[in-house]
């Protein structure tokens, strides 16, 4: 029970878990550098799991290594090293054609509204695409599928034959997520699938995305850098820094009872609407940006802008463990903050 | 520089329109607003509802298009301006600041050099004076090591301390107004809240005006003074920051509020969306533009377009036929 990123025993059935993935990238390779000038340790030894019609939120600020682990879940890059297993088969070094099956059962909904789809394409086609790869209608029940499709995600069925450009952002959003769930995946992969939108859209989406989870039993990888938008989606959260998870566990405990100084200062950090707790939000700033993930820190990558850091965390990493004996709720630092000073 | 005017800008029903093969585009409807001498305007909306529009306007910046209105600063109406003078007040009485750091530096060019030509473009002082000015200022704006660091290029710089650059360069002629448009969009929270900070202790020491543009009303809920939130090209509500978020008198910002997540707590709780899509600005909705989407819409508000008229707290008005009875509604 205390393997890093697990489930409690009594949560749905795991869909998916990764064990200690990581991906690092070679940079500045070259002709007279065959060796390269170093690599960036994007993601750096990854531990989570989905359960069945659950979300798991993935926070981080940018270039901590989130969007890498998006594409690595959906097997867009081969990693480095780890395990992925998917509805309990292990799908980390699948061919391209033994994948095919579990693209299925994997889609993936991008931030970008504007250029994740083709603007040469018809909205039919663009949503019909994934249906005739997968050859899961036959030709003729094409155009009703697509139908009930745009009409599930709030668009209008007679739209199909327009193109890209003539919607807003927010309906293109649900273009993407029409096309994600035309061949009724299990799981979907939503990175950073609101923050190009406006605020009043933002809530449409995440409102239609948690009726479709409700509805079809979706599992959800949702990532994003915005921790109320993470907050009002998840079960469960994971905050990553610099290509490792510093924190995991319930939803709620995240929230109310943060154990790492970073999800600490990340959560005083968001932007809240209200005059009084956006004063208390400017005094507890953190110090500092984000090391280059090609050298991070000795010991503990958060130390260097920790206002908690000691000798100890410049000279050993911490491990994932568990919380003040809640083996659900795991925290990566020598000196995690108590309950009492954590509650916000 | 005596100061004694306390406002610092009047803008006066400012109306901007573009024409395009589609028909003419009625980017700003008839905006008035003030800034006062070292306050803070923010001005909320989505995109398209004018916000940027109207403050490049002000600064000439919008060369196509058809403006009318009054825009009186320091005693000048900057509308009626000529393209030589305008170039005096832009950089050295007002400045701007924008959203992406990375396109608004020049690649090519040094830092330090950046920010001491605006000084060369507009005062008489040698080179090396004005290299000194740059370095002193990267220095104020929280730049470590600033004199090696003046000689970096902006590849080299983080998003946050390019946007520190800015905000220097912003500075450097002491301007009575800095205009910030959606200044930390671009950047992570963390670093966000460093550079609203930032804004805040330079306005208290140079005493500036600052207009903050934005679309995220949580930005500027711990800083400005006056809250102006518009739609469709028009102020639909200009309020206290407190009245703004505690009581607001228009459909449109009680919408906006609610579809905040973490605005009011609980995990998992439902939002509550502002349905349908902002309106085309060539072909409006007749009446109110906001009624297409608005909870309380009545039959007047599909026929009239409402006034912004003074209601509720002091200072604060609406342009919403219902505007009184929004008083004590759960929003």
């Amino acid at each position: 029970m205390t393997e890093n990123g697990a489930l409690p025993s009594d949560a749905a059935p795991e869909l998916l878990r990764l064990t200690d993935v990581t991906k690092h990238f070679p940079v500045g390779r070259s002709f007279v550098r065959p060796r390269g000038a170093g690599t960036v340790r994007a993601v750096d030894g990854i531990s989570l799991a989905v359960a069945a019609g659950q979300t798991l939120g993935i926070v981080g600020e940018t270039g901590c290594g989130k969007s890498t682990l998006a594409r690595c879940i959906a097997r867009l890059y081969p990693l480095t090293s780890g395990q992925i297993v998917f509805d309990g088969r292990d799908i980390t070094t699948l061919s391209r054609s033994d994948l095919r099956p579990v693209r299925r059962d994997v889609q993936m909904v991008f931030q970008d509204p504007f250029s994740s789809l083709n603007a040469r394409r018809r909205v039919g086609s663009i949503i019909a695409e994934p249906l005739i790869v997968h050859k899961a209608v036959p030709r003729t029940g094409l155009r009703a599928r697509v139908q009930q499709l745009m009409e599930m995600v709030g668009l209008n069925p007679e739209h199909y034959n327009r193109f890209p450009a003539d919607f807003s952002g927010g309906q293109r959003q649900r273009i993407g997520i029409a096309r994600a769930l035309a061949i009724s995946p299990k799981l979907l992969i939503c990175d950073e699938p609101v923050s190009a939108l406006d605020v009043s859209i933002q809530a449409q989406i995440i409102n239609l995305l948690a009726d479709l989870q409700a509805e079809l039993q979706l599992g959800y990888v949702f990532i994003a850098h915005d921790l109320t938008v993470i907050e009002h989606v998840s079960d469960r959260v994971a905050v990553m820094y610099l290509g490792k998870i510093v924190e995991t566990g319930p939803a709620e405990a995240i929230y109310s009872s943060p154990r790492h100084h970073y999800t600490k200062a990340l959560l005083a950090a968001a932007s809240v609407p209200d005059p009084d707790r956006a004063e208390l939000r400017q005094e507890a700033a953190l110090s500092g940006e984000l090391p280059s993930p090609m050298d991070p820190p000795s010991g503990c990558r958060f130390r260097t802008r920790c206002p908690a850091a000691q000798q100890l965390c410049s000279e050993l990493e911490p491990s994932l463990d568990q919380a003040n004996g809640d083996a659900d709720h795991q925290v990566a630092c020598h000196f995690p903050l108590g309950r009492m000073e954590a509650t916000r | 520089m005596t100061e004694v005017d306390p406002v610092t800008l009047a803008v006066d029903g400012l109306q901007v329109s573009f024409s395009t093969p589609d028909g003419t585009v009625r980017a700003v409807r008839g905006a008035s607003f003030s800034v006062e001498a070292g306050a803070t305007l923010g001005v909320v909306g989505e995109s398209g509802s004018g916000k940027s529009v109207s403050m490049l306007t002000l600064l000439g910046l919008t060369s196509a298009a058809q403006v009318s209105g009054t825009a009186m600063f320091r005693g000048r109406d900057l509308l009626k301006l000529s393209e030589d003078e305008l170039r005096r007040v832009r950089g050295a009485q007002i400045s701007m600041i924008f959203q992406d750091p990375l396109t608004s530096l020049h690649p090519h060019y040094r830092i330090g050099w950046q920010i001491a030509e605006a000084v060369l473009a507009h005062e008489k002082v040698s080179r090396s004076a004005a290299r000194a000015r740059a370095i002193e200022l990267l220095g104020t704006v929280g730049i470590p090591r600033a004199s090696q660091r003046a000689d970096d290029y902006p590849h080299q710089f983080s998003g946050g301390m390019r946007q520190r650059a800015m905000i220097a360069m912003a500075l450097a002629l002491r301007p009575a107004l800095i205009i910030a448009d959606e200044p930390t969009t671009a950047l992570d929270a963390t670093v966000e809240v460093q550079i609203l900070q930032l804004l805040q202790q330079v306005q208290r020491e140079f005493q500036t005006s600052l207009i903050m543009i934005t679309h995220d009303l949580g930005v500027i809920a711990g800083m400005a003074d006056m809250v102006m939130v518009m739609y469709a090209g028009r102020p639909v509500e200009i309020a206290g920051r407190y009245a703004i978020y505690r009581s607001p008198r228009h459909p449109y910002t009680r919408g906006l509020l609610g579809s905040v997540p973490g605005a009011r707590g609980p995990i998992k709780q439902r939002l509550t969306p502002i349905p349908g899509q902002p309106p085309s600005l060539i072909r409006l909705p007749a009446g109110c533009p906001f009624h297409p989407r608005c909870p309380l819409a009545m039959e007047r508000c599909r026929q009239e377009e409402p006034p912004l008229l003074q209601v509720g707290a002091p200072g604060q008005s609406s342009a919403c036929w219902r505007a009184t009875e929004l008083d004590g509604l759960e929003s």
